[in-house]
């Protein structure tokens, strides 16, 4: 379903559907009349999600629960935030458009939050217990 | 006329992913720990939803990339940049250890507005402005 979604930007407006990158051109525009496709895909988003949860498919997830403290949320955030926006991508840009194209530099991006994901996850987990 | 079915088939496709986001529990960060959490109590499920969308893409791109324009687009806006910098190692290593703290990576931090819980905007909102500040300091650093 997520490949159908990204093919389909492609295909009907030949964009990449980076999630941090669109949401990048909405919250720091670099082109003024490039937000609007950008807001409706971003509203798009919550409204899958809203969809999900009145269709009734949201039997496992009955409500998102964070894992952590609200410092730890906070730092998270602007560790997403910042890092997308260096490494110019996230999950879906790099790991499933980017790969598709077999870009090498997705690549790269990809292993290197995949393993530094994994790695926190131990350190945090196994290391420190938990935060 | 054209503009209207731009903003119709952002709209869709972000609906779509969205609710593929919710369906495959790419949503839930207890799973995406989980799924993180290769010595641990790991949970792969989730890298077969990734490999199924890279799956479907990694088929279908080329096929687009073969008309001559996108359906509703002047031409298609594809990165072009191929070498292998600092700031894709930097800027993916600093990104996983966010991804890696709580479970939430952008996609479907923004599916889980949803949600509308504290915890979901708390994040969210770090997000936005971690994004800011970043583009911004990109965007004046020249």
């Amino acid at each position: 379903m997520i490949g159908l979604a990204a093919a389909f930007l492609l295909l009907a407006k030949g964009r990449i559907a980076g999630i941090s990158g669109i949401a990048g051109g909405v919250i720091y525009p670099e082109q003024k009349d490039d937000i609007s496709w950008r807001v409706v895909f971003i509203v798009g988003l919550i409204l899958g999600g809203l969809i999900y949860q009145w269709t009734g498919f949201g039997v496992g997830v009955t409500h998102i629960t964070a894992q952590v403290s609200t410092p730890v949320l906070v730092i998270a955030g602007l560790l997403v935030g910042i890092g997308t926006q260096i490494g110019t991508g996230c999950t879906s840009g790099h790991g499933i458009c980017g790969l598709a194209r077999r870009s090498p530099r997705s690549l790269v991006a990809t292993l290197c939050f995949m393993g530094s994901a994994v790695v926190t996850v131990f350190v945090v987990r196994h290391l420190l217990g938990g935060v | 006329m054209n503009n209207l079915y731009r903003l119709g088939a952002a709209l869709i496709a972000g609906t779509l992913f969205g609710f593929g986001l919710a369906f495959s529990q790419m949503i839930d960060p207890a799973k995406v720990l989980n799924f993180l959490d290769i010595t641990g109590a790991w949970d792969p499920s989730l890298a077969f939803v990734m490999a199924g969308g890279l799956a479907v893409n990694a088929l279908v791109t080329p096929l687009i990339l073969k008309r001559s324009k996108p359906m509703f687009a002047e031409f298609f806006r594809l990165p072009t940049k191929v070498e292998i910098d600092a700031r894709i190692v930097v800027g993916g290593v600093i990104f996983g250890i966010g991804w890696g703290l709580a479970g939430y990576c952008p996609g479907p931090m923004i599916t889980s507005l949803s949600f509308a819980n504290a915890d979901i905007l708390t994040v969210f909102v770090a997000f936005v402005v971690g994004t800011f500040i970043s583009r911004w300091v990109l965007a004046h650093r020249g």
